[in-house]
C-alpha cells in the first residue's frame, strides 16, 4: 500500500487531503469530527476582524441535473467569538497530534493587528498560519483579503509582518482574480513565505432567477457577487498550479504549493498532484457530501498508486509537469486523426453533426452496405427494426484538421480515439520558424510560400 | 344488457390508478438530461408519427415545458394517449442508442411529463389557420377519427366528427385498460379537437350508403374511422355464457360497479380464452377485481401475439398460463358457468402464417373449474365497409396511398384499413395525418363549392 504521508513545509500529515478554511473546518467539534473520519489536516476557517455574515448566501450551479456543480458564497471570514477560535483550535490540536491543524488568518493591514494575532495562533499549538489574501467580498472592501492579493507590494509587506514575528510556517493562499497568478507568489515569496497555496474563490455572480427576476442568492432582494469554487474552477486551478510551478522563481525557492479548487474525487486530487500540488484542500466536495468522502480519496488514491507503482506523495507530485509548454513550444508538425470504432459507435451521429456543422466537414455516414447516404428517414417507415439499418459514420482522414471535437462530443468511452499520424510535415515549432525564417510568421506571402513549400494544405 | 342506475356505488377502488407513476420534476430533468439529443435520431424515425423525440425531450431539460408539449402534439395530436399506450419496447425506447448496452431513455413517460403539462393547464398549443370554406365529415372519434380532424381544423377546414357511443375517444376511451390510461386522457383529446373549432356529435350512428351519401351532398370529403367490430364468436357449446372481453374492459374504465353485480359480474375463478394484448388485458382486469385468472391458449408462449412485454406484465399481475389448451365447450349448471371443458394439443407442421398447427390430442379432455368464461381473440373485421360499397382486402376497407378508398371523396384510415402489421393507437394517428394531408391536397385542388 503506497504511503500518502506528507511533509508539507515540515508540516506533517498522514495524507495530503486537508479540509480548506471555510464552512467545513468552522468549528472543532466538526474539524475533531472530520478528524474521525479520517481527513489528513484541516485549514480553521479563517479568524481575525470583527465580521457579521448575512443569511441565503450560498448560491448553486446545476448542470444536466446535477447539483453544485459550482457554489457561489457571499461568506465571510469566522464570525464566531475569536477567543471561542482560539480554545477549540488548542483542543482539537492536544487531542489530534499526527494531523495538520493549520490557521487561516485575515486581519487589518497593520503589523500590530497582524503580530497579535500570530501570537495568539502560536499560543494554541497549530501546526501552521495560512494567509487568506482571497477573500473576493467584504472583506477586500475593508482592505483586507483580496484587496492585499491583488496588489503585489501589499501581499509581500503583509506577508513579511507575518513571517518576521513566527516561528510556525506560513502559507500565503492567493487569489485567482488577477491577471498573472505569478506576480502575487512572487511578492508573497519576497515576504518570506514558506509554502503557497491555491486557489481561493473566483469572482461571480452566480445566477438570475427566471420566475422572480431575483439576482440569486437573493439577500432581501438584493445581490452582490459573490466567490466561486467547487467542480467547475478545477481547470482553472489547474491552469495556476501549473504556471506557478514553471515558474523559475517559484521553482528556485523550492516551496510547495498546496492545491485546490474543485477537488470533488481522489482522480482530481491526483492531477492536482501530478502537476506538481504536494498537498490538497477540499471545501465545495465535503459541503456537497459531508465528510464521508475522505473515504474513498484516501483509499482510491492509494490503489491508484499501487496500480502505477508509486510508492509515495513525492513519486507523484510533478510527474506530468514536464509537457508543460507554451504555444511557440508546440510542434507545428504533429498530425493527429479522429478514429471511429465501429464496434463501439452506437450511432448516435453526434460527431457527424460536430464535424459537419462546426468543424472540417469530414465525416461521412455509410450504410451497413458500405453505400455513402445523407442522414434523413422514411415518413412511412417505423418501428423499432429502423435502427438496425443504421449508417455509421466514418472519418475520411485526409480532410481531418485533427481537432479532436468528436471525440469529445462522443458519448462511449475510447470509441473515438485521435490517433498520430505522419503528417510529412517538418517538425518545427512557431518559435523556431519566428527565429529562422521570421517573414513567415509575419506575412501572409511568406506564409503561403511557407505552406506550399511544406505541403500544408488547409481545407 | 340493462344500464340502470347503479346498484352499488362507485368507490373510488374500483378506478385504478395508472400502472406507473408521472415523473416528478426532478426525475424528469434527470431523465431528459440523459439523452444524448441524437443527430437523425432513431427514436424519431421508430416513431410512426416521427415526433421529434430528441427536441422534445431536450425542452424538458431547458424547462421549456410548453414548448416540449408542442413538438409533441405537433407530430401527434394524441400524444397524451400515445405517451400512455405506445409498446414502446417495440418502437422509439426500442430504437435508442442508449438501449444495446444500457438502459434506454424512458421516452414515453418523459412524453407523458410534457403532455400532462399542458393539458393539466389548459394550454392552447395550436390556433386554426383562417376557414378554407370547405369541410369534411369524420366518421369515428378513435384515435383516427380524432387525428384527422384535429388536422384538417388546423388547415382551417370545417370539420363534424360523429361517433354512435356516447363518450369520444374510440378505445382509447373505452377498451384500453385504465392502468394504462385513464378515461379522462382520451376525453381530454376530445376536448382539445373541440377546441380548435371541430364540432363532435356523438350518439350519431352512420349505418348504410344512404346515409354515406347525404354526408356526401353536404360535405366536400368523407374520412372513416371506423375501427373494428366485437369479439368474434367461439363456436363452442355454452357460448351464451360466455363474457365478451372489450366488454368487461369498458365496463372497468367506465362503469366499474357492473363487474361485481349483475350480468357481467366477475367470479372468484376466470378463465381468458386467447393470448393477445386484448386477452392480457381482460385477465388484468379480473386479477384487478381479485379474481384468481388463468390464460388458456392453444399454442405456446413462442406463438402468442401479445407483446413480449405485456406477457411479463401479465406474469407479474399473477395471471397464469395454460399452453396448448383449446376449449371445446362451456359447462353450465342453472344457468352458472361452473368450467370450461378443454382438449390438449400438441404442435405439428407449420401452417399458412409460419406458425406450428396446433393438433387435439386424442383423449385428452378434461374440465377446468371456473366460473366466469372471458373471449378475448380479438375483433371482427369492420362490416359496415361492405355495405357501404367500398372495395375490401381481406375484409378490411382498401385504400391507396393517399388513403383514398374506392369511393371518390371518401377515405378511410386506422384499425379498419389495418391490413397488415398490428393495430395500434400511433399507427392510426399516422394515418389521420396523411389522409389530412391528401385530403387538403385534393380540397385545395378544387374550387369551393358554392352553397
Ligand atoms: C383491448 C384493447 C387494448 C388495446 N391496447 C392497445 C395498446 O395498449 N396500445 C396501442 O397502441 N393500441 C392498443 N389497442 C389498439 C388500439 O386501441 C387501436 O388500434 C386504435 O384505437 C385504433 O383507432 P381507430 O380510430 O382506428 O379505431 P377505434 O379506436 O376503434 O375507434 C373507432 C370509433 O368509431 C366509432 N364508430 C365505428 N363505427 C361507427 C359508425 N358507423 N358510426 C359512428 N361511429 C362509429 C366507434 O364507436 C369508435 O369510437 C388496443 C385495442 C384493444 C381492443
Ligand atoms: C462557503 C465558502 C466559504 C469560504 N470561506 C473561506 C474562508 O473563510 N477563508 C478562505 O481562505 N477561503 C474560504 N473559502 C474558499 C475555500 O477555502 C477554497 O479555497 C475554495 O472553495 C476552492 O476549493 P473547492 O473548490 O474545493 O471548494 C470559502 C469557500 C466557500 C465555498
Ligand atoms: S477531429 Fe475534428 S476535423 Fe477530424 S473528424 Fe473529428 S471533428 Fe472532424
Ligand atoms: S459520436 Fe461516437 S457513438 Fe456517436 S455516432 Fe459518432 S462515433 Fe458513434
Ligand atoms: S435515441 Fe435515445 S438517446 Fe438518442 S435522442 Fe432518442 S431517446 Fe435520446
Amino acid at each position: 500500500m503506497a504511503d500518502l504521508s506528507v511533509n508539507f513545509a515540515g508540516i506533517r500529515a498522514p495524507n495530503p487531503f486537508w479540509l480548506a478554511s471555510a464552512p467545513p473546518t468552522n468549528s472543532g467539534m466538526q474539524v475533531h469530527r472530520a478528524f474521525e473520519h479520517g481527513w489528513g489536516g484541516a485549514v480553521w476557517k479563517t479568524i481575525g476582524a470583527p465580521v457579521l455574515n448575512i443569511s441565503n448566501r450560498y448560491g448553486g450551479l446545476s448542470l444536466g441535473g446535477q447539483r453544485l456543480v459550482a457554489i457561489n458564497n457571499v461568506e465571510l471570514i469566522s464570525d464566531r467569538p475569536l477567543e471561542v477560535n482560539l480554545r477549540e483550535i488548542a483542543e482539537v490540536k492536544r487531542m489530534w497530534p499526527d494531523r495538520a491543524l493549520i490557521v487561516s488568518a485575515m486581519v487589518d493591514a497593520d503589523p500590530k493587528a497582524w503580530r497579535e494575532i500570530v501570537m495568539q495562533i502560536e499560543d494554541t499549538g497549530a501546526d501552521g498560519i495560512e494567509l487568506n489574501y482571497g477573500c473576493p467580498q467584504g472583506m477586500s472592501e475593508r482592505g483586507m483579503g483580496a484587496a492585499v492579493g491583488q496588489v503585489p507590494e501589499m501581499c509581500q509587506l503583509n506577508t513579511h509582518w507575518v513571517t518576521s514575528v513566527t516561528r510556525l510556517p506560513v502559507i500565503v493562499k492567493l487569489t485567482p482574480n488577477v491577471t498573472h497568478i505569478t506576480d502575487p507568489a512572487h511578492a508573497a515569496l519576497a515576504g518570506g513565505a514558506h509554502a503557497l497555496s491555491l486557489i481561493n474563490t473566483i469572482n461571480s455572480v452566480m445566477k438570475v432567477d427566471l420566475d422572480t427576476l431575483l439576482v440569486t442568492p437573493s439577500i432581501g432582494g438584493q445581490a452582490t457577487h459573490g466567490g466561486y469554487a467547487g467542480p467547475a474552477v478545477k481547470p482553472i486551478a489547474l491552469h495556476m498550479l501549473s504556471e506557478l510551478m514553471c515558474d523559475p522563481t517559484v521553482r528556485a525557492s523550492g516551496v510547495p504549493i498546496c492545491g485546490m479548487g474543485g477537488i470533488q474525487t481522489w482522480r482530481d486530487a491526483a492531477e492536482f498532484l501530478l502537476l506538481g500540488a504536494s498537498a490538497l484542500q477540499v471545501c465545495t466536495a465535503a459541503m456537497h457530501y459531508g465528510y464521508r468522502i475522505i473515504e474513498d480519496f484516501v483509499d482510491g488514491l492509494s490503489n491508484w498508486m499501487d496500480d502505477k507503482g508509486f510508492a509515495t506523495l513525492a513519486d507523484v507530485t510533478g510527474r506530468s509537469l514536464p509537457q508543460m509548454s507554451s504555444f511557440g513550444g508546440l510542434d507545428l508538425g504533429y498530425q493527429a486523426v479522429a478514429r471511429i470504432d465501429p464496434d463501439k459507435c452506437i450511432q448516435c451521429d453526434l460527431c457527424y453533426v460536430a464535424c459537419n456543422d462546426t468543424a472540417h466537414q469530414c465525416i461521412d455516414l455509410y450504410s451497413p452496405e458500405g453505400v455513402k447516404v445523407n442522414p434523413g428517414f422514411n415518413v412511412r417507415d417505423g418501428g423499432k427494426q429502423v435502427a438496425q439499418g443504421r449508417a455509421t459514420p466514418v472519418v475520411r482522414e485526409p480532410d481531418c484538421v485533427g481537432c479532436a471535437l468528436c471525440a469529445n462530443v462522443c458519448p462511449v468511452d475510447g470509441c473515438i480515439e485521435m490517433v498520430s499520424v505522419p503528417s510529412g510535415r517538418p517538425s518545427v515549432t512557431w518559435d523556431q520558424l519566428t527565429a529562422t525564417r521570421p517573414a513567415v510568421t509575419q506575412e501572409w506571402a511568406a506564409m503561403e510560400a511557407y505552406r506550399k513549400e511544406a505541403g500544408i494544405e488547409i481545407h | 344488457m340493462e344500464r340502470s342506475s347503479p346498484a352499488v356505488p362507485e368507490p373510488e377502488v374500483y378506478r385504478f390508478q395508472e400502472a406507473l407513476p408521472p415523473l416528478t420534476a426532478h426525475e424528469a430533468t434527470v431523465e431528459a438530461h440523459r439523452c444524448l439529443y441524437c443527430y437523425d435520431a432513431p427514436c424519431m424515425q421508430a416513431c410512426p408519427t416521427h415526433i421529434d423525440i430528441p427536441s422534445f425531450i431536450r425542452k424538458i431539460s431547458t424547462g421549456n415545458l410548453r414548448g416540449s408539449g408542442r413538438v409533441i402534439l405537433e407530430a401527434n395530436f394524441l400524444g397524451a394517449t400515445c405517451a400512455r399506450v405506445c409498446p414502446v419496447q417495440e418502437l422509439c425506447e426500442g430504437a435508442c442508442v442508449l438501449g444495446k448496452d444500457h438502459t434506454p431513455i424512458q421516452i414515453g413517460r418523459l412524453q407523458r411529463y410534457a403532455t400532462d403539462h399542458i393539458f393539466e393547464r389548459g394550454v392552447q398549443v395550436f390556433t386554426p389557420s383562417p376557414p378554407t370554406g370547405r369541410s369534411v365529415a369524420v366518421i369515428g372519434s378513435g384515435p383516427a377519427g380524432i387525428s384527422v380532424s384535429a388536422e384538417l381544423a388546423k388547415l382551417g377546414h370545417r370539420v363534424t366528427l360523429f361517433e354512435r357511443r356516447e363518450l369520444g375517444g374510440g378505445l382509447s376511451t373505452y377498451g384500453i385498460i385504465g392502468l394504462r390510461e385513464p378515461v379522462e386522457v382520451s376525453l381530454r383529446e376530445v376536448e382539445a379537437v373541440q377546441n380548435l373549432g371541430v364540432e363532435v356529435r356523438t350518439g350519431v350512428e352512420l349505418t348504410d350508403r344512404e346515409g354515406l351519401d347525404v354526408l356526401l351532398s353536404q360535405y366536400d370529403a368523407v374520412f372513416l374511422g371506423l375501427g373494428l367490430g366485437a369479439v368474434p364468436a367461439l363456436g363452442i357449446p355454452g357460448e351464451e355464457a360466455v363474457l365478451d372481453g372489450l366488454t368487461v374492459i369498458e365496463a372497468s374504465k367506465v362503469e366499474p360497479w357492473r363487474l361485481k353485480v349483475g350480468p357481467l359480474a366477475l367470479g372468484k375463478r376466470v378463465v381468458v380464452i386467447g393470448a393477445g394484448n386484448t386477452a392480457i388485458d381482460a385477465a388484468t382486469v379480473g386479477r384487478r377485481h381479485g379474481a384468481e385468472v388463468e390464460i388458456v391458449y392453444r399454442r405456446t408462449e413462442h406463438e402468442m401475439t401479445a407483446y413480449r412485454h405485456e406477457y411479463e406484465f401479465a406474469l407479474h399481475e399473477g395471471v397464469r398460463f395454460t399452453f396448448l389448451t383449446q376449449p371445446v365447450g362451456v359447462e353450465v349448471e342453472d344457468g352458472r358457468v361452473t368450467g370450461l371443458r378443454c382438449v390438449r394439443m400438441s404442435l405439428g407442421v407449420a401452417d399458412a402464417s409460419g406458425r406450428p398447427r396446433p393438433e387435439p390430442v386424442p383423449g385428452s379432455e378434461f374440465v377446468i373449474p371456473c366460473d366466469t368464461v372471458i373471449a378475448a381473440i380479438g375483433q371482427e373485421k369492420p362490416a359496415l365497409a361492405a355495405q357501404l360499397g367500398l372495395a375490401l382486402e381481406n375484409g378490411y376497407i382498401q385504400v391507396d396511398d393517399g388513403l383514398q378508398t374506392s369511393l371518390p371523396r371518401v377515405y378511410a384510415g386506422g384499425d379498419c384499413i389495418r391490413v397488415r402489421g398490428s393495430a395500434s393507437t400511433v399507427m392510426a394517428v399516422q394515418d389521420g395525418k396523411l389522409a389530412a394531408a391528401s385530403i387538403h391536397a385534393a380540397l385545395m385542388a378544387s374550387p369551393v363549392a358554392a352553397d
